[in-house]
Order: structure tokens, then C-alpha cells, then sequence
């Protein structure tokens, strides 16, 4: 579905992204980490045609993305700025549902549904500035949920909640994945976390960035808090991830190594 | 305790009164009449008619409403204007860099020298006057609305674009509402120059409205008469601005509440 070949950026003469080729599947879940200003972010504002790489292609559904495209929502890292502070929760959640054709109160049924996964149920007619940086971050998750996109972005989007929300915001996103057949780039820089909610893992490197593995995680769809983290095979694949991450000996990607021996 | 230290603030107000009163009285001088004086001339041209028009008179109707129908006429017609073409201006880079200069040679031409002109090419009184408070009121309102449409949060823009907001609903749900305060601060300051500016345009292209009753009791040496009508501008200017307050701390809720916590 989506696919990204070569993609090169630069900040004036700061080379930040050196080549970074992925693709990703209809309906698949694939998590982003590496270290941090290794063009996490730019990569994802490329996909979505916030800025115009300096080089490579990206690709989806076999068009060239060249503007914005339709449908595709993003979780910002920045979430603060991301919400509008003059309209309520509920209603920053609403606003884009009008192009999907929803009148005045199925936009707010939707939103109210959406803010009630995301565990903010009574929060529908707080501002933004009322709420906690993760009930901020929850509503921005909400927003992108209830627009029900092809394609969802998400940047470092479980950052500011606490532990037991995030387990099971990182099982809303792994249930709206399975069950509507979203497909889902999360950027995150939780080893744990990018092993528990990917059908992959994309590591990258340092800037100017490659990637330097891509893992598959076979552990099944079906994801259990406990379980799974308790799994050998998950404990040996966040092993890796985490190796990886912080440069060491890649494993058995050949693609990867490839990627690694030219520079 | 708030009200009390706030009565507490107020006492220079009387002192001030009676010290006039008493230097305004010693002196006996025609152009300075003791605040008494001016007073009890206030309450007779204005404020002495039937408690159901508010206790206002005839005279009051006559002085007062022409000048307001000009000043809020002329006030909300820039506003309009001045807001419309803010936003147009602040949205395009492309045009702001071609009219700036323009903006800038305008707002330096001090409005009162553009009286003769406006009364040459239009007809002395509502026309004349209306250029006169739209022309001298406008800038405030354009550059601060400019302002603010050009400083939309970028990331603002960006969630508008990628949850493909219409043209209409990015203009009346993100643009404007976040250059609101600019604007807002824009028309308060506007509010206040339209009140000078409509006396102007009355003193010069006008046959009645406060603006001419203060000439004409000047001309007439009713000095009292003329204090008169200088307060009453006074306290007109403070209601005015009041008021003003008042309906943007309701609109801005928002603003001083995002502004509190970040
Ligand atoms: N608009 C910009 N102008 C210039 N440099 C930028 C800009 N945006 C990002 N950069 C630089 O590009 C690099 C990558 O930034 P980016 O935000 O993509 O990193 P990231 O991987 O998302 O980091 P983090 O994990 O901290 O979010 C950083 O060194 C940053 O300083
Ligand atoms: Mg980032």
C-alpha cells in the first residue's frame, strides 16, 4: 500500500534522511524506532506531504504522493499544538467528520464513541487548555480514530499517558487496526512497545538515516499485555530491537547489513 | 474586600472634584466654570426628561444619537472591511508584499487632513463623515487582522490540510478564530480612535451630533455648555471601552485560558 524508495531529505545542508527505502501493507501495522533526530518525524511529514523530500520516492496505492493525501489522518508528536484551543474536545474530534457526509449529531455520537475508546467518556465539553498533556494526547488519538483514515500516522503518540493508559491505548490502536482495516506507521522510542503493537519493526539508523533492520514480529494478531511480553520469542525479538537500536550487531536481515556495508 | 480595595482606589476621583471646585471657584475665570456648574448644565440639556426614556431629553436624543448611529455605523462598517481584507491579505504572501507599502504610506496620512478632501468629493455631512472615520479607523483593525491571519500556528494549518478541511471551514474554524484576539485588540483601539475621530468629522462636515454642539457652544461662549459636552465625551469613550471589554472577555474565554496554562 504504501511504499517509500530512496527517500533523501535535507535541512539546508543538514542531511538528515540518507536513503530510507520501506514499504508497508494493506492493513499491516509497522513500528518506527530509532534514535532520536534521526528524521523520525520528517520521514512521517514526507508520507504525508507536509514537506517535499529532497529526493526518493514515496508511493501509495501505486500514486506518487505529491500532496496531502485524502485519506490519511496523523496523530502529531506535538500534540499540544495539534488541537484546536477554541472548540471543545468533542468538538475537535467532529470537525473533520463533516466531509465524510455525518450531519451535526452523528459527527457528535462519532466523536463522543471516539473519545469514550480513548477512556475520555465525560471530557467531550472541555477545551483543550483544561486538560492534561495526555488527556490532550488522548483526544488528538481520538480525532484521528473517528476519521477512520486508510492510512494512520502516528507520531510518538502514547509519549505523555500514563502506564496502564498506554497499555490499553496500545490496544484500542491494535483493535482499530484489526477490526477496520486500518493500516498503521507508529513512530515510537519504546523498544517494548514498537515489538508489542507491530506486525514489524523498522529500525533506523543515526542521521543521515538508513534503515538498518527490518524485523518481522511473528507473534500472532492476537496481542495479550501479559502473555505476550511473557513470550520467549517476544523477549528475544525486543532483545534484538533494542541491540539494534543502540548500533550494535544487526541480525538476520540481509537487506539491512546490505544497507549498512555500502556507506 | 475586592470592592473595597477597589472603592479604595477611587478616592483621588473626589478629591480631585473638589479641588477643582474650589480653584475653579477662587479664580472666577469664564473659560474654567466649576465642575458644578457644568454638572447642573449637563443634567438640564440631557439628563433632566422622563424616567421612561432614561431620564434623556430631547436635547440628549438630538446631540447623542446622530453622533452614535455615525460612530457604531462607521466603527462596524471599517470592521468589516478592514477585517474581510485582512484576512485576504494575511492569507496571500503574494499580496501583502504588493499593498504593505500602500498600508503603510495610508496609515501615516494623519485622517483629519483628509476632511477637506472627502468633503470636496462628497456631500457635507453623513458621507463625508463616514470616510472621514472609516479612512482614520481602518488600520488598526487591517494590520492588526493581517497579524493575526499570518500567524496561524503552522501545525494548525497543517491538521487543517491533512483532515482535509474545506476552504470555508478553514477560514471560519482555524483562520479567523486564531487571529481573533489580534483582531479584537484592532478593534478596541479602533473603537476608541472612531469616538475622536467622529467628533472631528462632526466640528468640520457636520450640522448637528455632540461634535457640533461642542463647536457651537464654543462659538457661543457657553463655556459650561462646552465642558459639558468634553466630559460627556469622556465618560462615552470610558462606557464605550468598557463595554468593549466586557463582550471579549466572553468571546476570548478561550484565549486567556489557553494563554493561563501554556
Ligand atoms: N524544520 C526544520 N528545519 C531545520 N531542521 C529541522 C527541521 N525539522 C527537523 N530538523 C532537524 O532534522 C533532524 C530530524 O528531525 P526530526 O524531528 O525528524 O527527528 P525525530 O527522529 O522525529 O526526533 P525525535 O525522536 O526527537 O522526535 C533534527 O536534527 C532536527 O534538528
Ligand atoms: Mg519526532
Amino acid at each position: 500500500m504504501l511504499k517509500i524508495t530512496d527517500l533523501v531529505h535535507s535541512y539546508g545542508p543538514h542531511r538528515v534522511l540518507g536513503g530510507v527505502s520501506l514499504s508497508v501493507a494493506e492493513g499491516e501495522l509497522v513500528s518506527v524506532v530509532g534514535p532520536s533526530g534521526c528524521g523520525k518525524s520528517t520521514l512521517l511529514r514526507s508520507v504525508a506531504g507536509l514537506i517535499r523530500p529532497s529526493g526518493g520516492r514515496i508511493t501509495l496505492g501505486g500514486q506518487p504522493v505529491e500532496r496531502t493525501p485524502d485519506d490519511l489522518a496523523i496523530v502529531f508528536q506535538d500534540y499540544s499544538r495539534s488541537l484546536f484551543p477554541w472548540m471543545s474536545a468533542a468538538n475537535n474530534v467532529a470537525l473533520p467528520l463533516r466531509r465524510k457526509g455525518l450531519d451535526r449529531k452523528q459527527r457528535r455520537e462519532a466523536a463522543m464513541a471516539a473519545l469514550d475508546q480513548v477512556g475520555l467518556a465525560d471530557a467531550g465539553n472541555k477545551y483543550p487548555w483544561e486538560m492534561s498533556g495526555g488527556m490532550q494526547q488522548r483526544v488528538s488519538i481520538a480525532r484521528a480514530l473517528a476519521y477512520r483514515p486508510s492510512l494512520l500516522l502516528m507520531d510518538e503518540p502514547f509519549g505523555s499517558v500514563d502506564a496502564q493508559t498506554r497499555e490499553d491505548l496500545e490496544d484500542l490502536v491494535l483493535n482499530v487496526c484489526a477490526h477496520h482495516g486500518m493500516t498503521i506507521l507508529l513512530i515510537t522510542h519504546d523498544i517494548d512497545e514498537s515489538v508489542y503493537v507491530g506486525d514489524r519493526v523498522v529500525v533506523l539508523t543515526k542521521s543521515p538515516t538508513v534503515v538498518a533492520a527490518d524485523l518481522v514480529i511473528d507473534l500472532g494478531r492476537i496481542r495479550d499485555q501479559i502473555a505476550t511480553r511473557q513470550l520467549d520469542a517476544f523477549v528475544r525479538l525486543r532483545a534484538e530491537v533494542g541491540r539494534l537500536v543502540r548500533g550494535g550487531g544487526t541480525g538476520h536481515t540481509t537487506e539491512s547489513t546490505s544497507v549498512l556495508e555500502k556507506k | 474586600m475586592k470592592v473595597i480595595a477597589a472603592l479604595g482606589r477611587l478616592w483621588l476621583v473626589p478629591v480631585v472634584l473638589v479641588a477643582w471646585e474650589v480653584v475653579t471657584r477662587a479664580a472666577e475665570q469664564p473659560f474654567f466654570p466649576p465642575p458644578s456648574a457644568v454638572l447642573a448644565r449637563m443634567h438640564e440639556m440631557w439628563f433632566s426628561g422622563p424616567p421612561s426614556r432614561l431620564l434623556l431629553t430631547d436635547g440628549a436624543l438630538a446631540d447623542l444619537g446622530p453622533s452614535m448611529a455615525r460612530l457604531f455605523s462607521g466603527w462596524l462598517l471599517t470592521a468589516v472591511i478592514g477585517v474581510a481584507a485582512g484576512i485576504a491579505i494575511g492569507c496571500s504572501p503574494r499580496l501583502s508584499d504588493y499593498v504593505n507599502p500602500l498600508i503603510q504610506f495610508g496609515r501615516a496620512v494623519p485622517p483629519p487632513l483628509l476632511v477637506p478632501f472627502f468633503l470636496a468629493l462628497l456631500k457635507l455631512g453623513t458621507p463625508a463623515q463616514l470616510a472621514t472615520i472609516v479612512f482614520g479607523v481602518i488600520w488598526p483593525i487591517l494590520l492588526n487582522t493581517i497579524d493575526g491571519a499570518r500567524t496561524v500556528d503552522r501545525q494548525h494549518l497543517e491538521t487543517a490540510r491533512i483532515f482535509g478541511l474545506s476552504a470555508a471551514q478553514r477560514l471560519w474554524r482555524v483562520i479567523l478564530p486564531s487571529a481573533l484576539p489580534k483582531i479584537f485588540a484592532g478593534l478596541r483601539l479602533a473603537l476608541s480612535l472612531a469616538l475622536i475621530l467622529m467628533v472631528i468629522a462632526e466640528i468640520f462636515a457636520g450640522t448637528d451630533g455632540i461634535g457640533y454642539r461642542l463647536l457651537y457652544t464654543q462659538r457661543s461662549y457657553l463655556y459650561p455648555d462646552m465642558w459639558g459636552c468634553i466630559v460627556l465625551l469622556g465618560v462615552l469613550g470610558y462606557l464605550l471601552n468598557s463595554a468593549f471589554l466586557l463582550v471579549e472577555r466572553r468571546v476570548l474565554a478561550w484565549h486567556r485560558g489557553a494563554r493561563q496554562t501554556t
